[in-house]
Parts: C-alpha cells; sequence; structure tokens
C-alpha cells in the first residue's frame, strides 16, 4: 500500500497551487514605490577596445536618472569567483578581474558597457541609444584549441595566456596509466564535443536594488538560488555592505537549472545605484538579454582513451578536455570541469588506473558554469559513449560489456578520489532491461523498416555525485566557501511549525516534501508544517541549491533540527507526565509513557513551552526553537542504467524518441511523484541536449542562436511517454535520510543512450560512423548518412 | 519599442487614407511586426490597424468557384473554414502555434514574405491570385524575391483568391527552433498541369520548381520525380542546414507531397 502522508508519500505539491493559479509572488511582481528602472547598454562585438563612452547626449534625455559607466566602477570590487583550482604544476590559476561594467575593453557580445537609470524602461533605451561609444575591434579568440596557441590574442591583455589553468588528475598517476595504454589488448579512441547551451528559465533573470536612507539598509531581491551565498560575495567581494545591511531575497524563482547560482554585475548594479539614486532600481532581463548574459553550459572539446585486457576487462582511461571558461570566471566556473567532472569518469566500472587532463579556457564568449548535472553529464557523456564505441569495436554486447567491469562492492574507493558508499548497478541495469522490452526490439525495429525508417537501440548507465562535501575537503580542493546546509525549526505555541531552511526551492518542491518529513518525524499533518527558504532575514545562513543538495543536505539540517526539538519536547512531555525522560515517546502527534495509556498530545506539550506555568523552568529554556547546521561527511551517489530508442528517417535525417526508460537509485525517496517529475525534466533537458539544444557562436564571436528562432528548445511533441522507475534503492550510508539526490539525474543520464541509439539506428542502415556530435540534428544525420 | 500612433480603420478606403500619413505602416495580426517594434527595428510614426475592416474578414467562394479569403482573415479561421481546399487548411493549420495561429493572418503573411514562411508555398503553388485596394496581381508575379513583393508604398492585400485544385498536399520539414519550414513543398494538380512551390530554400524566396511541375503534369505520381534535383548553391545556408541539404530536402518534400496528394 502506498502511504497517504509523510515520507514515501506522493504528496500534491501544494506549491503548485499558486504557480499554476497565477499567484506566485516572482521577482518582477516586487515593486518598490519609486522605483525607476535601468537599462544595461551591451556589447555588440565580442572584442574590442573601449576607447570612450560618451554619455553627454544622454544625460539631459527625458526621464533619465542618472547614468553610470565602468569608470563609476574602477573603485568597486571585482565581481568575485568561488573556487580556484590549483593546476598541474601546483600553480593556483589565473583569475582575471571582472568588472561590473566594462572598462578598458569589451569582451563578449552582451557584456554590460553602460546603464541607464531612468522613469521608465522605454526612456531608459531612448537614452542607452544616444550614447556614443568609441570602440576599437579586436580579432576574437572562439575556438579553445587556437585560444591557447602561442601569437592568439588574449582575452585579459594582464595574463599570460588565454590558459586558464592546465589541470591533472590524478598528476601522481599519469605515468602508470601511459604504461597501461602500452600494454593494452585495445584501445578505444573518441573525440567529441560536448555543446554549449543556454539554461533558459522560463523566468529570466530580474533584481532589484533597494536602500533605506534611514537606516542604511541594503535589499536585494533577486532571482536565485542560494540567497545567502550572493549576500556574501557582494556584500564582502563587490560592494563592500556587511551582512548584517544587506537582505537579499529570493522568492519565487521560475526555474533555475544553475544559471540562477551565480553571481552576476545586474545584482551588484541595482544594489549599489540604488543607493547612488537614493531610489529602488529594477532590472528585469527580456529573453535577448538572457541567452547573452545568464551563464551558459557544457562546452568541452574532449579526446577519451580506453585500454582494455584480451579479456574486455578496462584497464585504463585517459582523457584530454578543453573546457570553454567564456570571458570571465563566473562563480563556480573553474570547479565544474575539475572537481565536478575529473571525479566521476570512473564512473559505474573498476577501471583502475584513470588520468583527467582539463584546460580551461579564455574565450570571447559568454562565462560557462554549471547547468543542470554540471561537470557530471560532460563525464558521464563521454564515458557512456566510449564504452559504447569499444564495444562495437570488439563485437561484444554493449550491455555485456558494461555489465562485466561493473563495480560489485561497495564502499569502493575509485582512483579519482571519490569513495562510493552504495550503489547497486546490477539491480538497476536488470530493471532497466526489463522495461526497455529489449526482446520486442527486433519486431518494432522491422515495422519501423517497413515504413522506410531505421530504428535504433541504445543504452548507458550513469553515476553521479550530490551534495558536494565536505567543507574540509573542498576547502583543500579550492572552494571558497562552506558546503553545509542550515535549518531553523521553530515550533509556535499551538503546534504548527515553521521550519526556516537555506536551501532554495526553484520548482523543486521543496514546500511538499520537506514538510512531509518534518510532519513524519513528529506524527502530525503535513499541513501543519510551513517552509520558509529564499530570505536572508528569516531563515540562517544556508548555501542553497544546486547539486542535487537539498533534501541530502538541507533535508539532514532540518532532521537534525528537528530532532533537537524532540528531544526537548520529549523533556518537557515527561516532565507533564512526571516520568522519566526515557520512558516517554513521540508517536503520531502524542508523547506517551511507554507500557501505560498515559500520554500527553504533541500541542498540550508545545503550550507549555511558551505558557511555560507546569515547567521544569530551572532545568529548561521555555520556548520551542532550534538551529542545526549539516556538514555531509561525503557526497551521495545516485546511479542509474537509461536505454533509449529512436526512429530516424533515412531521407531527412529527422530523429524522434519513440521510448525512453530510466531505472534509477537514489535511495530511499520521500515523495515519488516529486521524484519522477525530477526525472522528467531531466530527461527533457538531457534530450535537448543531445537532440536540438545548440548554442553557436560564429568566428568573429558572435552568437548565432540568439533567441527562440535559431536556438531549439525541447518541446512536449519532441519528447515520448517516459518509462521511469526508481524502485532499486541502496540508501545513503552518512545521512539520516538515506537520501541521494534526483533533480540532475535526468540530464546527466540520457545524452549518451540517445546518441548511442541514434548510431545504431544508422548501423542498422549500413552508415557506421563510429560518432556523430550532439546536438544530433537531422542536418548532422543526413551528412552523416551521405558521407 | 518606440511611440507610434494607432489607427483603427474599419473600412479599406479609410484605412489606404491613414497609410497616407507619414511614416504609416499597416498592421495585421501584428506576430511578425510587433516582435520587430519590440527590437526597435522598425520605427512607423502611425500603424493602420485592418483588425476591424470586416470587408477584409472571412472565407468564402465566388461565381469562378475560387475560395477567397479576406487579407485579414487569421490562419486560425482558414484553417477551420476552408473546408472546401484541405490542403490550404492544412497549411494554415500547422503555422506556428495556437497563439500565432489566432492573430497571424493570410496578408501580413504573403505581404511580409519571408522566405520560410507557408503561405507564400501556397499561394504560389496554387496559382492564387492577390487582390490590393487597387488591383490584382497573379501569384507568379507577386513574390519578388526574400522579404520582397509587387506591392507598392501603402497597398494594401485586401484579399488572395485560390482556384481550386484537383488535389494538392503541402509537405514541410521543420526547421527545429522556429517551427517555420527548412523546406516545404505545396503541389497543386489542375485539370491543366501541376504547380510546384518550394519555400524555406533559396535565397529568393518562395519559388516554382518547373522541371518538377512538367514531370508530374505527364506522370502525377512521385517515381516521376525520381532523378530530378535541384542545386544547393543559391538556396539557404545556416545553423540549420546547408543549401546541399535544403536542394536535398525539397526533392524529399515534392515526393512526399504528391504522394501524399494522390
Ligand atoms: C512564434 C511564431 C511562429 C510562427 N510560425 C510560422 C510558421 O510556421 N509558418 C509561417 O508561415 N509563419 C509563421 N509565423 C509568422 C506568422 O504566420 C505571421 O502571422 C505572419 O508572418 C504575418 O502575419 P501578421 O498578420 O501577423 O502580420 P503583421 O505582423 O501584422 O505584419 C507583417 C508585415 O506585413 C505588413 N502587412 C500586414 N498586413 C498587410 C496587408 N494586408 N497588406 C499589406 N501589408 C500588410 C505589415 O506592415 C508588416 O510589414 C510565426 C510567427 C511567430 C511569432
Amino acid at each position: 500500500m502506498p502511504k497517504d502522508h509523510g515520507i514515501g508519500a506522493s504528496s500534491k505539491r501544494r506549491e503548485d497551487v499558486r504557480f499554476l493559479t497565477g499567484e506566485g509572488n516572482y521577482t518582477d511582481d516586487i515593486n518598490v514605490n519609486g522605483q525607476a528602472y535601468v537599462y544595461f547598454l551591451r556589447s555588440d562585438i565580442a572584442h574590442g577596445t573601449l576607447n570612450s563612452v560618451d554619455t553627454s547626449a544622454a544625460d539631459g534625455m527625458e526621464g533619465v536618472v542618472k547614468i553610470f559607466t565602468g569608470a563609476d566602477f574602477e573603485a568597486v570590487g571585482s565581481v568575485p569567483c568561488g573556487w580556484q583550482v590549483t593546476d598541474k604544476h601546483g600553480e593556483v590559476m589565473q583569475e582575471p578581474r571582472h568588472p561590473v561594467l566594462a572598462h578598458g575593453k569589451v569582451r563578449h557580445v552582451g557584456e554590460p558597457i553602460a546603464a541607464v537609470v531612468a522613469e521608465t524602461l522605454e526612456q531608459a533605451r531612448d537614452a542607452a541609444e544616444a550614447i556614443v561609444l568609441d570602440i576599437t575591434h579586436l580579432p576574437a579568440v572562439v575556438d579553445m584549441k587556437e585560444a591557447v596557441k602561442e601569437g592568439a590574442p588574449k582575452v585579459h591583455d594582464d595574463l599570460t595566456s588565454n590558459l586558464c589553468y592546465d589541470w591533472g588528475f590524478v598528476e601522481e598517476n599519469k605515468a602508470a596509466v601511459d604504461a597501461a595504454f602500452e600494454e593494452a589488448h585495445h584501445v578505444t579512441t573518441l573525440e567529441l564535443v560536448n555543446n554549449r547551451l543556454v539554461a533558459n528559465p522560463m523566468e529570466p533573470r530580474v533584481a532589484v536594488g533597494d536602500f533605506a536612507r534611514g537606516t542604511g539598509d541594503h535589499t536585494l531581491y533577486t532571482t536565485s538560488q542560494n540567497p545567502h551565498v550572493i549576500r556574501l560575495l557582494m556584500g564582502a567581494f563587490v560592494l563592500g555592505i556587511p551582512e548584517h545591511k544587506l537582505r537579499v531575497v529570493a522568492p519565487d524563482v521560475g526555474g533555475g537549472f544553475g544559471t540562477k547560482i551565480f553571481h552576476y554585475q545586474e545584482e551588484a548594479f541595482v544594489t549599489y545605484a540604488a543607493k547612488v539614486c537614493n531610489r529602488a532600481v529594477k532590472w528585469t532581463s527580456s529573453r535577448s538579454e538572457a541567452f547573452m548574459s545568464d551563464a551558459h553550459g557544457r562546452d568541452h572539446v574532449t579526446k577519451i582513451q580506453l585500454a582494455l585486457d584480451k579479456d574486455n576487462n578496462f584497464t585504463a582511461l585517459r582523457t584530454d578536455t578543453y573546457a570553454n571558461m567564456g570571458a570571465y570566471l563566473s562563480t563556480f566556473a573553474p570547479s565544474v570541469p575539475t572537481w565536478l567532472h575529473g571525479t566521476l569518469m570512473a564512473g559505474n566500472y573498476k577501471t583502475p588506473l584513470i588520468y583527467v587532463n582539463v584546460k580551461a579556457v579564455f574565450t570571447n564568449t559568454v562565462p560557462v558554469d554549471a547547468y543542470r548535472g554540471a561537470g557530471r553529464p560532460e563525464a558521464t557523456y563521454q564515458l557512456e559513449r566510449l564504452v559504447d564505441k569499444a564495444a562495437h569495436e570488439l563485437k561484444v554486447d554493449p550491455i555485456k560489456l558494461r555489465r562485466q567491469n561493473f563495480i560489485m562492492e561497495f564502499p569502493y574507493a575509485t582512483p579519482v578520489a571519490v569513495e562510493y558508499d552504495t550503489g547497486d548497478y546490477v539491480a538497476t541495469m536488470d530493471k532497466l532491461e526489463e522495461m526497455a522490452d529489449i526482446a520486442g526490439f527486433k519486431k518494432r525495429r522491422e515495422d519501423s523498416e517497413a515504413k522506410g525508417k531505421l530504428r535504433g537501440f541504445g543504452v548507458n548507465c550513469y553515476i553521479e555525485a550530490c551534495g558536494i562535501a565536505p567543507s574540509n575537503l573542498v576547502g583543500q580542493l579550492g572552494a571558497r566557501a562552506g558546503l553545509f546546509e542550515s535549518c531553523t525549526v521553530r515550533v509556535n505555541a499551538t503546534g504548527g511549525l515553521v521550519v526556516m531552511t537555506g536551501s532554495h526551492s526553484h520548482g523543486q518542491g521543496h514546500e511538499t516534501s520537506f514538510a512531509q518529513v518534518v510532519a513524519d518525524m513528529i506524527g502530525i499533518p503535513e499541513d501543519m508544517v510551513e517552509i520558509v527558504h529564499g530570505d536572508t532575514a528569516n531563515t540562517p545562513m544556508g548555501m542553497g541549491t544546486y547539486g542535487s543538495r537539498s533534501l541530502a543536505v538541507g533535508g539532514s539540517a532540518m532532521v537534525k533540527a528537528t530532532e533537537k526539538i524532540i528531544a526537548k519536547a520529549t523533556k518537557i512531555a515527561s516532565h507533564l507526565l512526571e516520568a522519566s525522560e526515557g520512558d516517554v515517546e513521540l508517536k503520531d502527534g502524542a508523547f506517551t509513557v511507554a507500557g501505560t495509556d498515559k500520554s500527553v498530545a504533541w500541542g498540550d506539550v508545545t503550550l507549555a513551552a511558551y505558557v511555560p506555568h507546569n515547567y521544569p523552568l530551572e532545568e529548561i529554556e521555555p520556548g520551542l526553537e532550534e538551529t542545526a547546521f549539516y556538514d555531509p561527511s561525503n557526497f551521495t551517489y545516485p546511479s542509474g542504467a537509461y536505454a533509449c530508442e529512436v526512429e530516424l528517417d533515412p531521407e531527412t535525417g529527422q530523429v524522434t524518441v519513440e521510448r525512453f526508460s530510466a531505472a534509477d537509485d537514489f535511495g530511499n525517496i520521500v515523495n515519488p511523484m516529486i521524484v519522477t517529475g525530477q526525472v522528467h525534466g531531466g530527461l527533457a533537458q538531457g534530450i535537448g541536449q543531445a537532440l536540438l539544444e545548440n548554442c553557436a557562436y560564429d568566428s568573429d564571436g558572435q552568437l548565432l542562436s540568439a533567441s527562440y528562432m535559431d536556438y531549439a528548445m525541447p518541446r512536449a511533441s519532441d519528447l515520448p511517454f517516459y518509462d521511469v522507475d526508481h524502485s532499486c534503492q541502496t540508501p545513503c550510508t552518512h545521512n539520516p535520510l538515506g537520501v541521494k539526490g534526483c533533480g540532475e539525474a535526468g540530464a546527466i543520464g540520457s545524452p549518451p543512450a540517445v546518441v548511442n541509439a541514434v548510431l545504431d539506428a544508422m548501423r542498422s542502415g549500413g552508415k557506421d560512423v563510429g560518432h556523430i556530435d550532439m546536438p544530433v540534428s537531422p542536418h548532422r544525420v543526413w551528412e552523416a548518412m551521405n558521407s | 519599442m518606440y511611440n507610434f500612433d494607432v489607427e483603427m480603420p474599419t473600412s479599406i478606403a479609410d484605412a489606404v487614407k491613414a497609410l497616407g500619413r507619414e511614416e504609416a505602416q499597416p498592421m495585421s495580426g501584428g506576430q511578425t511586426l510587433i516582435p520587430t517594434l519590440k527590437a526597435r527595428l522598425a520605427a512607423p510614426s502611425v500603424l493602420v490597424s485592418l483588425h476591424s475592416i470586416p470587408e477584409m474578414k472571412g472565407v468564402c467562394k465566388n461565381d469562378a468557384g475560387d475560395i477567397c479569403i479576406g487579407g485579414a482573415t487569421t490562419h486560425a479561421t482558414v484553417a477551420a473554414e476552408a473546408v472546401d481546399y484541405p490542403a490550404l487548411a492544412s497549411l494554415a493549420a500547422r503555422i506556428g502555434d495556437p497563439a500565432v495561429r489566432n492573430r497571424g493572418t493570410i496578408g501580413g503573411s504573403v505581404a511580409n514574405n519571408d522566405p520560410s514562411a507557408c503561405y507564400p508555398a501556397g499561394v504560389l503553388g496554387s496559382g492564387a491570385t492577390i487582390v490590393t485596394n487597387n488591383r490584382e496581381i497573379a501569384a507568379d508575379d507577386y513574390f519578388l524575391g526574400m522579404f520582397e513583393t509587387a506591392l507598392e508604398e501603402g497597398e494594401i492585400v485586401t484579399e488572395v483568391k485560390f482556384p481550386i485544385p484537383e488535389v494538392a498536399h503541402y509537405e514541410k520539414h521543420l526547421q527545429p527552433a522556429s517551427r517555420f519550414p527548412l523546406v516545404a513543398v505545396f503541389v497543386a494538380k489542375f485539370a491543366d498541369g501541376v504547380r510546384v512551390a518550394i519555400t524555406g530554400a533559396s535565397e529568393n524566396g518562395v519559388f516554382r520548381w518547373t522541371e518538377a511541375e512538367n514531370a508530374l503534369s505527364g506522370n502525377f505520381s512521385a517515381s516521376a520525380l525520381d532523378g530530378l534535383s535541384l542545386s544547393g548553391d543559391k538556396m539557404i545556408s545556416d545553423l540549420h542546414g546547408s543549401g546541399k541539404y535544403r536542394a536535398h530536402l525539397c526533392g524529399v518534400m515534392a515526393k512526399r507531397a504528391v504522394a501524399a496528394a494522390s
């Protein structure tokens, strides 16, 4: 019997009522009395010397409050980077200054040059058109391999080159890895591109800065996944505002997908300008601005090789990746191709020797940072494409080759620094084979062929790492932040709870699933628990939501705080029951003396805490409010196996996804419906990357896919009905709920299955091309079929 | 957007008069024009809305048996009401999305003559007649190149008249992002011959594939097109497909259109 409430129940998402009825409170819904609007004049060229920005004609125009240029921000801090990578020679990465407004040079299309604050947005735009720019065009660097060549134009004149870092992992293993390749029975080599993506959350970024002259308090309303992180980064590093004078509010946020983790110049600008102009300043990104100013994702160019012995055991793996940083280092950009990518290269396999090289490169493009999956999709894609290629070269069944090399015993220490606590890759693969109806494939292929179509089947496995941790380790790896999470649980006098979490929900459904956990622990209805998040003024310092960390890390902090609440409430109850504390237990919302029918209800205990008439005041304080911080001892490691079936029209190259099966192991599950929804969304983004999405630049650094006319988003009609299962559960061993993370799995696990299926379809049509790059567009397929 | 005035005439005559104002521009469904205005790529000082002119709306049949569609008739209306010309109704039903179909109009589409738009293929492929406020123009004389038509300054498309073929079909291969045609072919078989019009492919906008027309006029079957091909040289080449690919798709779409029509 499925549960109807508490942990394990598919409780309906309570937040959807307001989202679906237009009652959400998004940042753009926030209007401060007397606010002005800012329009950013952005660079329309990729690289140039900014000789002058002449605002004289614009300054006096109707409605103009003030025009800012780079010169106004010379004394203001650089937009900071939150992670410092140390390269293979022990040198720290090259880290350029990132100004709020361009100064001296422009470095990518979309970089803000001037900001016009005016009474209305249209007046600000009118004035921006009257600003005269004197820019000397410089040759742009777009291609990463060209960018690192001797003599290439430099994105940052004060750096030694366009190479941010050259990372080797694990450098000490390199010689042994190379030696294993020398002895290999077979070597499979693959070169591929992991296509650049634009996150495209439905809600574009918005920032409203406000300043209260009477108190000197700043407020920033912003579309963020982590308001405390923004407060710290912007307050401490850019504007020099102490946290107690700065409040950051991230109210309802309409999708983040990673791109709303980072601290952006526009946030610093509105906060700063509100004080200078002495009135609130609002910025709402247009969709066009989003394409050229939201951090992009992926963009790796990789060569990867697998060594196998004569029995098809994997003996060594090595990779060589160029990772695009864009023109500046976005908040977590350096960590994505390194610690979130290299550490995952073992995948589900017991390959004993692994070496990963990553060269991070500056180019005249929009900064690139974490996007749903962040590093793990790049790792999974290359590895799972490679294993498939090896299977075909060796003429062995791709599933069999995978199974033969699976890690079977846990915990398992990989050669790339991480230790998987639990997993059962055989179980998810068994489940997948059943779901995918492999036996029926032959018939389905014949049916397709009868219609003149080709049909292909592809699988892959994935392993990922969620809830990046622990803080003391990530600190050694270069993180300039902790990676704990926090929670304050406040019990009100009549028994209801307010749970103030440092996690942030921007579509994930925390308001529902977090409440399920607390309600279950106490044994009360879910609607007695309110989840509060997104405002530094009423939540404890927390690190926010990304990397599928919320339940595993934020949920654990919440469990710990609730345990403290229960411990104290038990003390109060035992006093009321005149029993010894050890004999009193909480069950179904009542405290009972074990073995008796003496009990006191939850609400009577909470009332006693705030009306402490009959209360052990000499032993415990009144009130019932507890805070906990939780710093995990390890990542969690969800894993799974995915299968994709495509139909390919050989005449047009059009590929359609006919079936998609996903067998995931997320450990314990709090709300199965929400988990399924998270997988569905991830699959849409993964299949979107595989077949449709492509952020393309030309060689001058012009963004070719700068709108939905050219950037193909997946739509419902591009996607099949998914078959999703998460019944294989190996609980995480080191967090109290035994949960892993499910937010990114779909996006991580699906691209290789799609591409493997397309290549299988092409082979069935007599064309073995070895590899095809994403997005597998009709044009590319047709060209490959006719090459 | 820059500021502009709006006029809402209720007759063609008043619309023509309003268009006499300086920097005036007609607006029909606004599905092309409004995004252009928002991007500040156009700056008319007066927008003359064609939305409230009853004589420019609706689908009917004239004495010659032609289907006559008012210039301000939406794609959704054509999809629902052009029942006597199913291939045309189906073309209209597949333009954009519901919001676009409920606002966008045939007059706006043929006036704009986007090289990837659907209607130009239907109009040219049917040998339709474009009726304006002061003349009638045969489709063959109307489409002059990418975004270029025979319309003069201030001239408005008030109606499009379609002769009804024996059979016809519109086959389109979608550009994955915009969902406009990457290449689409409209094939129509009349008693006196076959017309084949192609959109999305050429740098000069919609065109007739006369070689295919000749082959099909003798033998209306997909196999009649075997061995025929177009050159990709003057075809659009972009992120979504090379000229060569588009030329190839012309052949595939034409064959599929014929197969579906016959
Ligand atoms: C999301 C989206 C998807 C779309 N998908 C497709 C598609 O798949 N296929 C397709 O063919 N089109 C597509 N379109 C375009 C759509 O069909 C437009 O409606 C059409 O191109 C223009 O018609 P309109 O009535 O909106 O014209 P408007 O935008 O009002 O006007 C367009 C131009 O024509 C002029 N004009 C308008 N009416 C007249 C007239 N009667 N006489 C003279 N000049 C006139 C205007 O001055 C303007 O220059 C799409 C549009 C959008 C926004």
